[in-house]
């Protein structure tokens, strides 16, 4: 019995319109196609929802609110009032990340978190512009950063590197956390279908799994988009507050 | 050695990866079962959550490497 797997096939990226600017292909992707969509589909909740304003919410305005209130919420016990003024940005992230994640789970759709440039991207923004803030906020005060409280001199040697190494590593982290969920997850779905479509009626075992971690990945997909914003919020708090 | 078999290998390998997951996983929602068995007012789960996702993502980036070696020609 011949079992073909390709589960990497479903992250490659697609030219939907070819396009070249002297050297550069910016065609215009399903990667693209997929983030216009999540654009817009956020776009559409926060519009429509906050169209007519009524006491008794709709459907669609619950939503918004939900999502608004949660995001300040998480905002408020990670940074405090401080942080309100970077609302804005994190609820973008959030959004944009949680719709990726959970458009992606559409049946021959395309996951755009699965991309390490696209994590890598989100999360160099975060780290540049909290680095700034804290900057800008404090001066070259920022640099006490990496000097932890209340330990000898003798240590320090050892554990301003290991500040400084930890703290130049998050950008790494925070997108390859993202991208590796999702390539597993979506890989993994990919294998058990694969297995589901090869060996006839016993193939509704791994189907039965399938599903089971469908159900899983649909978590993960709410549960990073999560993960993403509060490490966010939790680097802006150090930041703004210097531990 | 056949480098085909080479890889099989490499990525069984790289799936050890997961032991520290399972191991940190199981250790995040016995101590969230043990707060709310002591506590059924605490509010912990969101942070149980936070620490199911940090563990998880740990072994991930191991399954995704074997994941790599195994169908990245």
């Amino acid at each position: 019995m011949a079992l073909k797997l390709e589960p990497l096939e479903q992250f490659v990226i697609k030219p939907i319109v070819p396009l070249h600017i002297g050297k550069f292909d910016v065609s215009f992707t399903n990667s693209a196609l997929l983030m216009t969509i999540a654009v817009l589909v956020v776009s559409a909740i926060v519009v429509i929802g906050t169209r007519r304003e009524a006491l008794v919410p709709g459907r669609i305005q619950s939503l918004g609110e939900l999502a608004y209130e949660f995001v300040g919420n998480m905002i408020d016990e990670t940074v405090g009032a401080e942080g309100q003024r970077y609302f804005p940005f994190i609820f973008t992230l959030f959004m944009f990340i949680l719709f990726g994640n959970l458009l992606g789970l559409i049946p021959f759709g395309y996951s755009f978190t699965g991309q390490i440039i696209v994590t890598f991207a989100m999360a160099a923004v975060v780290f540049i512009g909290v680095t700034l803030i804290g900057i800008w906020r404090h001066g070259w005060h920022f640099l006490s950063f990496f000097v932890p409280h209340g330990v000898p001199f003798v240590l320090l040697v050892l554990l301003v590197p290991i500040e400084l190494l930890s703290y130049l590593i998050r950008p790494f982290t925070l997108s390859i956390r993202l991208f590796a969920n999702m390539l597993a997850g979506h890989t993994m779905l990919a294998i058990f279908g694969g297995f589901a479509a090869s060996i006839g009626v016993l193939g509704l075992l791994p189907l039965g799994l399938d599903i089971l971690i469908f159900f899983l990945e649909l978590l993960v997909a709410v549960l990073q988009a999560y993960v993403f914003a509060i490490l966010t919020c939790l680097y802006l708090n150090d930041a703004i507050h210097l531990h | 050695m056949e480098p085909e078999s080479a890889k099989m290998i490499g990525a069984g390998i790289a799936c050890i990866a997961l032991v520290g997951a399972g191991i940190g996983i199981g250790n995040v929602f016995a101590a969230l079962i043990n707060a709310l068995a002591r506590n059924p007012a605490a509010q912990v789960t969101p942070f149980a959550f936070l620490g199911f996702a940090l563990a998880e993502a740990t072994g991930l980036f191991g399954l995704a490497i074997a994941f790599l070696i195994l169908f990245v020609s």
